[in-house]
């Protein structure tokens, strides 16, 4: 009954607040000196989990910019909306967005399928979007920027570093994902990848899972079962979001240590550790372009302030949540370069701007609309935290065109004029496949 | 007196011979002494560059010297508590009770502000299993030096042949014996220019070990060798034990399927008694089990460190009463008064299932929470050829007392004997006297609650996230529709040949498909016995 | 149906024929300053809403007048809009990122070489449309048929649709079915040569759903008001008793499941080139329930009220997510709640029989498992 109560008396408050709230923001657009900045990320639904705190690091971005003065004498207005992990939603909510708040730039989505569901909309009202997670590449387009990375800056890395002594000279794979499109094309730029090193077809095993996939014991076993021929075996995990924390507590009761088959993941952060008891699973390996534990006075500081403005100590940050600092600052940059919050200048003036980001390095928005980024692969401590054992030198531009792939292999972009172009053949000469 | 005297003066020699010889010999012991402590100090020193190739220098070392201290400083190092001072060039290790010891002289050191972490990574740490495994494999505890003879067994080192041998010789243990002639085994097996007899033993102990380590291993000897005779002895160890493969291979799909069993039992089995009681649809039977995730979330948070391992046993009681009483609530607000409209219950508790899940998401945050198996749940044991992880047997265990419980709940008292009069007849039930409303009101808490419990065995194995309950809920149905309505031995082997057919039909056809293909059995089968397979015969379908 | 029904449902069509006829006027000759204009992305998300209003009306006809709640009627609205995917993903021919003129993208960088057989003939539209209702249309029919004769009724029903939609949806989630897998298919350009971008074609889109509504509606008013239609309520009152009195109730059924399946898949296909996407989500279960909910918040059993529940829900959702996106599910829980529990007969029996508001009082529960079958 208690319960129920406290529900009842939140639910009450939150739409007490919330009609508060939209009265609030109606006096606030009323005034012309603030800049709306458009947020579409999913606050419930199945990727609540991954989404929700990308939606609050925006809104502490924008507070701290407003505290600095906002930009170009404009206040920054954050407008945040749910499209609820439905992705016909996330098309709806990104014209809302475009279209009725006339939001300066969108920051958002998580999954492919939602980029994939609102890039019509970005083309067809000509605005921006910042997409910060890694993804398959095989995309670059006018309207995004794509501050995730890509998958030669984080799956081929790892791989490279699994190859290596360091990283326990591994000569059998396993490539284990969810079934939707960011694995399936990952390891099919991994398979051609690892085959042009010469590994043989032999020694490449590809397994795919439902979503939310919850009873790993039998692909588990399998992996074992393929680790034991005697020669070095890793595991290359793209299994997404909910699926993990089975996947891992599987591997760590059945005694799957990384000594023996380390798992190198692409899509586990800390802030998924953070639902996982960790000390079974020291060692296995992520790969990212940020982790939390690295020591860099920009980190530190971004870390603090995210505490303060959370007023949580203990909440984690994460690689996404770096993309979105990078990708705000640089439309800061750009805003303040082109003088202007119209789109299409802005667009134009983000090609070249370099921002610092969170590790101590400098990240440039390239012609292809994708970012440079340093590639760090980590190591699973048992604190949950991730702790880097390797690095790129320096940072790494992406190839959002996979040179692996037989389809994309002479496809280039370069927004800038005059090929303004983001899938144009070298072989044919001409802009569009 | 010159005699005397010369015998003095021989005295005097003697003694300062003695004293010499005794001074030489004990400066030579200082100084072997020195240089030993030289030694440590710069293996000790290679950890202060916190490099890795530096710090596998410094193991090998340290396996090589064997110092008195190495095990610590190499048990340290793999669990990370192993420390350096840049500044004042020390390294310590910090023990398990947390106090920081200097690593050269076992110093307690008060102050550990300026220390690090020595940095570790698989490769560190496979050298330092490899490391303890020499060291260790003397030691006075059997079941280190097994656990020492495994690590060669996975290594392979060669150089670790002569220390197996002259452990195997005095070894008086039987199963530390086993495990020592294995890694022997395991060393022959890997070499190539290993003689036809040690390679037809090395063949004899694989194949008492049988499983798929020694069938690769064995494989390997057949690839090396020329000699007939060894190849005849591999491949008929090597039948035997695919044989045996074979076999243990489907009984551990079995287990599987049972495994699997157990947890969708446990998720169904609430459901059943709601929806066999009073034919009602509980679309927010999955919330329930979510709130009893949560529920031993909870526990582990305020339970003091001490009780830890003990949490499982607050959470499930917690698990049930908080389900059980928000199921309660559910029943009076809303279901009650829609008993005649059972399809309409379906759109209301979802409806309930959406501000539930957007609670919990309100008040815990969307994230995932971190649930630990207690020690008792966690790793796995080896029973023949089977691998059984602890948390999924302990899980069958709960699954099959839960069940037990119920059984005994239904027959043995008089409220059991009432649900299940409601559950035959509800208007005779009625006419007898029996507070239907009540017998409705304490189902749904027993279905609920019995809900809060399924969702403690469900955070030892799936994210604990408002989500949780969704991703059961369909599943759920799928058992208690199958197994047949009113009937907990329906859902018992419901849950069992769903459970069962999912785990045999995985590896053959993949996971993806083989719950489609479960699906449409399913469909198929319910169109064909629409009452599923044990259904409630006489005047309960008749009336 | 009621006189008084039938007079809501008049003033409902010509509501829909004048905003068929009124919206694109103002969305396409009005400049776009003035208070009159509709902007494209509301003529959009109008559009989108009667889909989801021809979907309700569907799902109605079995529901409210057949008494079959249908778990799966996301299923074929989903069926339908993959038909007109396909079609429209074949008409971007050389404008796909990989420019191959056969293939979709998501084929060519899966390294797919030949177009699967299921891909064949959906460059021509009028296959396309043929496709749109006729799968609906026979799964609809297979599915009742082997549902319908073994007597699978009330909730048992509801379950096996429900999981018939859960198969399917896992089904096109496999990128090796072929159907774009998790992603779907998107991007979508013209449609008969129009591009979907211009403001011409959504305003056309949004006429095109509120006609095919009117239709819709029409056809199940026509149904409902035969004789077939008296059959198929008595057997939602009574089926044992049409039973006995010598009626195929399962012919009867199927007739009607068929015909509202098809209704959905044809909502499907106007719903996809107006929202931009068709993924496997629409299977999802989820989409199915909300679906009767719509149903139940307008009205079960009256088709207009069926046809505003959807456009209201929906509204009430856009509206929430925009407005108060941490808290709206708490909103949209405690509709469903309180209209089952306080509006039994849906918005449109507030209208239809103004009274007052009382509290539900507790009724006994008799005999719910089978009260389950004949509700």
């Amino acid at each position: 009954m208690s319960l129920t109560k406290t529900i009842l008396s939140r639910a009450a408050g939150a739409l007490l607040g919330g009609a508060l709230a939209l009265g609030a923001a109606a006096a606030a657009s009323a005034a012309d000196d603030t800049i709306k900045i458009g947020i579409l990320h999913s606050l419930s639904g199945t990727m609540a989990i991954s989404e929700t705190t990308l939606k609050d690091v925006m809104l502490m971005l924008i507070d701290e910019q407003n505290k600095k003065g906002g930009v170009l004498g404009k206040k920054l207005e954050a407008v945040v909306v749910d499209p609820a992990s439905n992705w016909p939603l996330f098309a709806e909510k990104a014209k809302e967005l475009i279209a009725k708040d006339k939001v300066s730039a969108v920051f958002g989505c998580w999954t492919s399928v939602s980029r994939k569901s609102v890039l019509p909309v970005f083309k067809e009202l000509d605005s921006i979007l910042f997409y910060p997670v890694q993804y398959e590449g095989e995309e670059s387009e006018r309207n995004v920027f794509y501050t995730g990375a890509a998958p030669n800056q984080q799956a081929i890395p790892a791989v490279d570093y699994l190859m290596s002594p360091e990283g326990g000279s591994v000569k059998r794979w396993v490539l284990e994902g969810t079934d939707y499109v960011y694995p399936r094309t990952t390891n099919k730029i991994l398979e051609a990848y690892l085959k042009l090193k010469g590994v043989p077809a032999s020694d490449i095993m590809i397994n795919y899972t439902p979503f939310g996939f919850s009873d790993w014991q039998t692909e588990v076993s399998k992996i074992k079962a393929f680790g034991s021929a005697g020669k070095k075996t890793a595991v290359v995990s793209t299994i997404n979001g909910d699926a993990n924390v089975p996947f891992y507590k599987e591997l760590g009761n059945a005694g799957i240590k990384a000594t023996d088959i380390p798992v190198v993941a692409f899509s586990v952060g800390e802030e998924e550790l953070a639902g996982l008891d960790t000390k079974p699973l020291v060692g296995h390996l992520a790969a990212w372009n940020y982790f939390e534990s690295i020591d860099a006075p920009a980190n530190k500081a971004f870390i603090d302030a995210w505490h303060t403005f959370t007023k949580k100590p203990n909440r984690t940050t994460n690689d996404p949540m770096e993309a979105h600092v990078i990708g705000f600052n640089m439309w800061v940059k750009a805003v303040e370069k082109a003088q202007s919050f119209a789109p299409d200048k802005v667009i134009d003036a983000m090609i070249g701007v370099a921002v610092p980001n969170l590790t101590g390095g400098l990240s440039t928005m390239m012609p292809n609309h994708h970012i440079t980024k340093p590639v760090y692969i980590g190591e699973i401590q048992a604190d949950g935290q991730l702790n880097a054992v390797w690095q790129t030198p320096g940072t790494l531009v992406a190839q959002e065109w996979s040179p692996y792939l037989e389809g994309s292999r002479d496809l280039i972009a370069d927004w800038r004029k005059p090929m303004s172009c983001g899938n144009f053949n070298v072989k044919t000469g001409k802009c569009g496949g | 007196m010159p005699h005397r005297a010369r015998l003095l003066l021989i005295v005097r020699r003697g003694a300062l011979a003695l004293a010499t010889s005794l001074l030489i010999t004990l400066s030579g012991l200082m100084a072997s002494g020195a240089a030993r402590a030289d030694a440590l100090d710069d293996t000790l020193a290679r950890f202060l560059a916190d490099k890795f190739p530096e710090s596998e220098q410094a193991i090998g070392e340290l396996a090589a010297e064997a110092p008195p201290q190495a095990a610590a400083i190499l048990e340290a190092m793999s669990e990370n508590r192993l420390l350096f001072d840049p500044a004042d060039r020390i390294v310590a290790y910090r023990n398990a009770s947390g106090a920081v010891l200097n690593a050269r002289t076992g110093e307690t050191i008060a102050d550990a502000s300026g220390f690090r972490k020595v940095r570790v990574n698989n490769a560190l740490r496979r050298a330092i299993e490899g490391a303890t495994g020499s060291l260790t494999l003397a030691g006075s505890d059997p079941e280190k030096r097994i656990a020492a003879a495994e690590d060669v067994f996975k290594s392979r080192d060669a150089k670790a042949a002569p220390a197996l041998k002259a452990q195997l010789a005095r070894e008086s243990d039987a199963r530390a014996a086993t495990a020592l002639k294995l890694a022997l085994a395991a060393i022959v097996a890997a070499s190539d220019e290993a003689s036809a007899a040690d390679r037809l033993s090395a063949i004899e102990t694989l194949r008492g070990r049988g499983d798929q380590d020694a069938e690769n291993l064995i494989d390997a000897i057949d690839e090396k060798t020329a000699d007939p005779e060894v190849k005849a002895a591999a491949d008929s160890a090597l039948a035997s034990i695919r044989t045996r493969l074979m076999f243990w291979g489907a009984a551990q799909d079995l287990w599987y399927g049972l495994s699997a069993s157990s947890v969708l039992l446990l998720a169904a089995i609430g459901l059943a008694i709601t929806f066999g009681v009073m034919g009602v649809i509980n679309m927010a039977h999955g919330e329930m089990v979510m709130l009893g995730a949560y529920a031993t979330y909870v526990v582990q948070l305020l339970l003091p460190p001490s009780l830890q391992s003990w949490s499982l046993a607050f959470a499930i009681p917690l698990a049930f009463i908080v389900a059980a009483l928000v199921g309660v609530a559910i029943e009076r607000l809303v279901i009650r008064y829609l008993y005649s409209r059972p399809l309409e219950t379906l759109l209301a508790t979802w409806g309930v299932s959406l501000i539930l899940q957007q609670a919990v998401r309100s008040l815990f945050g969307a994230n995932n929470r971190q649930v630990t198996n207690p020690p008792f749940m966690s790793g796995s044991v080896h029973v023949g050829g089977l691998d059984i992880t602890a948390n999924r047997f302990w899980i069958i265990v709960l699954a099959i007392v839960v069940f037990v419980a119920l059984q005994l709940v239904l027959r043995a008292t008089s409220f059991g004997l009432q649900m299940r009069a409601v559950t035959q007849n509800r208007r005779m039930a009625a006419a007898m006297g029996i507070s239907t409303a009540k017998i409705d009101m304490l189902a749904f808490a027993l279905g609920s609650g019995v809900a809060g419990v399924a969702g403690v065995a469900l955070s030892q194995i799936d994210n604990v996230s408002p989500n949780l309950g969704q991703g059961y809920i369909i599943d759920s149905f799928m058992v208690v529709v199958f197994g047949g309505v009113g009937n907990l031995w329906g859902t018992a082997l419901g849950a069992l040949m769903i459970g069962v057919a999912n785990k045999i039909l995985e590896p053959v056809i993949g996971a993806v498909q083989g719950q489609i293909v479960l699906l449409v059995v399913i469909i198929l089968f319910i169109q064909r016995r629409p009452r599923g397979m044990f259904a409630l015969k006489g005047r309960a379908v008749e009336a | 149906m009621s006189p008084q029904l039938d007079r809501i449902g008049l003033v409902f069509v010509v509501l829909l024929a004048l905003a068929a006829v009124v919206v694109p006027v103002l969305a396409l000759a009005t400049p776009a300053d003035s208070p009159f204009n509709i902007p494209p992305y509301l003529v959009q998300l109008l559009g989108k809403y009667l889909c989801y209003a021809i979907l309700a009306v569907a799902l109605d006809l079995v529901w409210g007048y057949c008494g079959i709640l249908s778990l799966g009627h996301g299923a074929f609205f989903a069926l339908g809009g993959y038909a007109m995917g396909m079609y429209l993903m074949r008409q971007i021919g050389t404008r796909g990122v990989y420019a191959n003129p056969i293939l979709p993208d998501f084929m060519v960088f899966l390294n797919w070489k030949a177009l699967p057989v299921a891909w064949w003939g959906f460059d021509s539209f009028p296959y396309a449309m043929l496709m749109v209702a006729l799968v609906p249309g026979l799964l609809a029919l297979a599915f009742g048929w082997f549902a319908f004769r073994s007597r699978v009724t009330g909730v048992y029903l509801s379950i096996i649709t429900q999981a018939m939609t859960f198969a399917l949806f896992k089904e096109f989630f496999r990128n090796d079915f072929g159907f774009g897998g998790n992603n779907g298919l998107t991007d979508f350009k013209d449609l008969l040569g129009f591009p979907l971008q211009s403001s011409a074609a959504k305003a056309a889109l949004f006429s095109a759903s509120a006609i095919a509504l009117i239709l819709a509606y029409g056809a199940a008013r026509l149904i409902i008001g035969s004789k077939y239609g008296k059959a198929l309520t008595a057997v939602r009152d009574a089926e044992s008793r049409m039973r006995f009195l010598g009626y195929r109730v399962e012919n009867l059924k199927l007739f009607a499941f068929v015909v509202s399946a098809v209704m959905a898949g044809i909502a499907g296909a106007l719903y996809v080139p107006q929202v931009g996407i068709i993924n496997p989500s629409e299977f999802a279960p989820a989409n199915s329930i909300e679906a009767a909910i719509w149903v139940a918040v307008g009205g079960r059993g009256t088709l207009v009220g069926a046809a505003i529940g959807a456009i209201s829900v929906n509204f009430a959702k856009t509206w929430f997510t925009g407005a108060f996106p941490e808290f709206w599910l708490y909103g949209l829980g405690a509709l469903f709640v309180l209209v089952t529990l306080f509006l039994p007969k849906g918005l449109l029996g507030l209208l239809l029989r103004p009274r007052r508001e009382r509290a539900p009082t507790p009724e006994t529960p008799a005999l719910a498992i089978e009260e389950g079958a004949d509700p």
